[in-house]
């Protein structure tokens, strides 16, 4: 693990930089907007009040904080370091994704504005969005690729059944990816009276800085958990990387600690030998996507390319700036699990400790296991666990050939 | 004097103002495009803004989207389209030619080489619509080493001190766009328009050219009162769209709309 000193601990810089990642690449209309946002957030980031009424929604709405739970029998049964579980799966709504979605609806709500709109993938993100309007009394549209809107359609009612509408999109490829540019276009035309709670830690800035801070509760309750229950902090923390929400919430406060080494697991798909994965930190290279530079799946064209990966919530060609920056500096490691190797580490996980992820954080789950029995029983890691898995039952009961 | 300064240095004098019709390159097949740029100077285009294909065409609506997914059905790559600028130049040296579309393709091929290869195909300027200046900062240079303009966006949300920059920061011209939205839109208010325009002179030197919501010889006209530039793409693109099959058509049909335009704004002088 290469422990630089010279690592910046003052990004992003005023315009959102992370070394050459990060920036702010959008047509003209949206720069007043960001930087109203950003103008904003900067002045709340410091304010006692709005970090109070944050606290305490992730306190009493949200659940916080969640347990850091120490999976023994999985630890025995790699053989290796103890593995400990951030239960982000117990939050509200059974994800990491509320943390954020709390905080961008109160910057909405101290903005004046009365819509949000929000990009979906598996649609977890959408449900938090839907989640926080129906809280907050704002009125909420989320955009959703048409292929998501067919697999996921439990959560397609879910959102609807919250208040929000569910808007199709059947440009690209009718994924995530499409689904935040029919969101950007959306808040380009209505860019008075609406704020755009983006679902990841990506995005021109001010977004990547703002989903960072709201999300990194996970890492301080992290650090005081391990101080608390262990007396020490952790040897290694993992966590999946689509957008990189989750882990960049972990990683963050651990940057300052060299000791504690950085696993982000991307989406390995089919394996990293050929194209069907969603892991452009692994084998892609930067270029400029949804506003920001970062390594991204493209072709030698520049065109953003197709991804594949069991898990639709990892399922992006891009990744958030500040991981394209810690991979290059050398401070985080980004790894890859496959399809195969994710699903395995579902049902290991829930047939030994009763506890079962999401898909994306299976991947975390999937090379945790790995990292471990590479370790002494005396070390331990802390795996972000994201997500839960109910609603990623439907995919697994179709791969056993069950109809759930 | 490059051929877009010339270009507007010629029409002024005349109380003409510039018809700049935007086509992506590669819609509906590569082959189609060269006889198309043609038509489209035969029909009255002073400028042509040609397309460069991109997978997330984030600033643009519905029509635009839908071309870069013909144009990109068979790769068409910015490589390509250069190729294409090329050929025009073979038998036109004089109408201006500006690439408009996303970063990324040019980043993926690289400033330097990018930049060598658009003079040595003909290109005048580039617009890049997720390129605010700020980030154009240091590579700007490379633009601008070569002679290549670089036309940035101005919006009804941009504030004073931005428009003043982004004058600065620009050359051969601005593209204001006339509304809060993506492309193809059709809520464009030409009193609104003109309320900007005036803004923005104030604060820059060079033409300005107003795009997004024209789809007509009438608000044509109704925008060449005001600017010095008259931007249709949408319009011309659903043209080329309904006609996929037909170059011919689609070259006759779209000639036809853009003939209507420049009657239309001449009139209008």
């Amino acid at each position: 693990m290469s422990t630089d000193n010279k690592i910046d601990l003052n990004l992003p810089d005023e315009r959102g930089h992370f070394g050459i990642f990060g920036g702010r690449f959008v047509s003209e209309t949206l720069t007043a907007a960001l930087d109203e946002l950003q103008a904003t957030y900067t002045k709340l980031r410091v304010d006692p009040d709005f970090q109070a009424a944050f606290d305490r929604d992730l306190a009493h709405y949200v659940g916080r904080p969640s347990p850091l739970y120490h999976a023994e029998r999985l630890s025995q049964h790699c053989g290796g370091a103890q593995i400990y579980l951030k239960r982000e799966d117990l939050n509200h709504t059974g994800a990491h994704k509320i943390n954020n979605t709390i905080g961008q609806a109160l910057l909405a709500r101290f903005m004046g504005k009365k819509k949000v709109i929000a990009e979906t993938g598996a649609g977890q993100h959408g449900v938090a969005t839907a989640t926080v309007a129906a809280r907050f009394g704002l009125e909420c549209k989320v955009f959703m690729g048409s292929t998501d809107v067919e697999r996921q359609k439990l959560n397609v009612y879910r959102m609807k059944l919250l208040g929000a509408t569910v808007q199709s999109v059947t440009s690209g490829t009718k994924t995530l990816k499409d689904a935040m540019n029919e969101a950007m276009r959306h808040w380009v035309t209505n860019v008075d009276d609406t704020f755009y709670i983006i679902g990841t830690a990506a995005g021109p800035h001010p977004y990547p800085m703002l989903v960072r801070d709201f999300q990194a509760v996970i890492g301080r309750e992290t650090q005081r958990q391990c101080a608390d229950q262990i007396g020490r902090q952790p040897d290694a923390v993992v966590a999946c990387v689509g957008g990189g929400s989750n882990a960049i919430g972990m990683f963050y406060p651990y940057i300052a600690h060299p000791e504690v080494a950085m696993y982000g697991v991307e989406a390995g798909g089919l394996g990293l030998h050929g194209n069907d994965h969603a892991a452009p930190l692994s084998k892609g290279r930067p270029g400029v996507l949804h506003g920001n530079r970062t390594y991204l799946m493209e072709d030698e064209n520049g065109q953003i390319m197709g991804t594949h990966s069991i898990s639709a919530g990892l399922d992006y060609p891009g990744v958030g700036p500040e991981h394209s920056w810690l991979k290059d500096v050398g401070r985080a490691n980004y790894v890859a699990a496959t399809d195969d190797e994710a699903i395995d580490a579902f049902h290991k996980l829930t047939q030994m400790e009763g506890i079962m992820p999401a898909l994306e954080s299976s991947h975390a789950v999937a090379f945790g296991m790995k990292l471990a029995a590479t370790m002494r029983p005396d070390q331990f890691i802390v795996v972000n666990l994201s997500g839960r898995g109910d609603k990623d039952i439907h995919t697994i009961a179709s791969l056993d050939g069950v109809t759930a | 004097m490059n051929r877009i300064s010339s270009l507007f240095a010629n029409l002024a004098p005349q109380g003409r103002k510039a018809l700049i019709p935007y086509v992506t390159a590669g819609d509906p097949q590569k082959e189609a495009t060269v006889p198309m740029l043609h038509a489209l100077v035969e029909s009255g285009a002073d400028l042509i803004e040609l397309g460069v294909p991109f997978s997330d065409p984030m600033a643009d609506g519905p029509a635009i989207q839908l071309a870069c997914e013909r144009a990109l059905e068979h790769n068409t790559s910015l490589r390509d389209v250069l190729g294409m600028v090329s050929e025009f130049r073979a038998t036109n040296s004089t109408t201006p030619v500006v690439l408009m579309g996303y970063l990324n393709p040019v980043e993926a091929m690289g400033y330097d080489v990018f930049v060598k290869a658009a003079v040595e195909a003909g290109v005048d300027g580039v617009l890049l619509v997720d390129l605010p200046p700020e980030e154009a900062e240091d590579v700007a240079v490379y633009f601008r080493d070569a002679g290549l303009d670089m036309i940035y966006l101005i919006a009804p949300t941009t504030t004073d001190a931005r428009i003043e920059a982004i004058g600065k920061a620009g050359s051969g011209y601005v593209y204001y766009v006339s509304l809060k939205g993506v492309t193809g839109s059709k809520a464009l208010d030409v009193d609104d328009v003109a309320r900007n325009l005036e803004r923005i002179r104030q604060r820059v030197s060079i033409p300005v050219g107003v795009g997004f919501g024209i789809q007509n010889g009438e608000s044509a006209a109704a925008v060449s009162r005001v600017a010095d530039g008259v931007i249709v793409g949408s319009a011309l693109v659903n043209r080329i769209a309904a006609n996929a099959d037909n170059a011919d058509l689609a070259r006759a049909q779209v000639s036809e709309l853009l003939r209507e335009m420049r009657t239309a704004m001449d009139a209008a002088v």
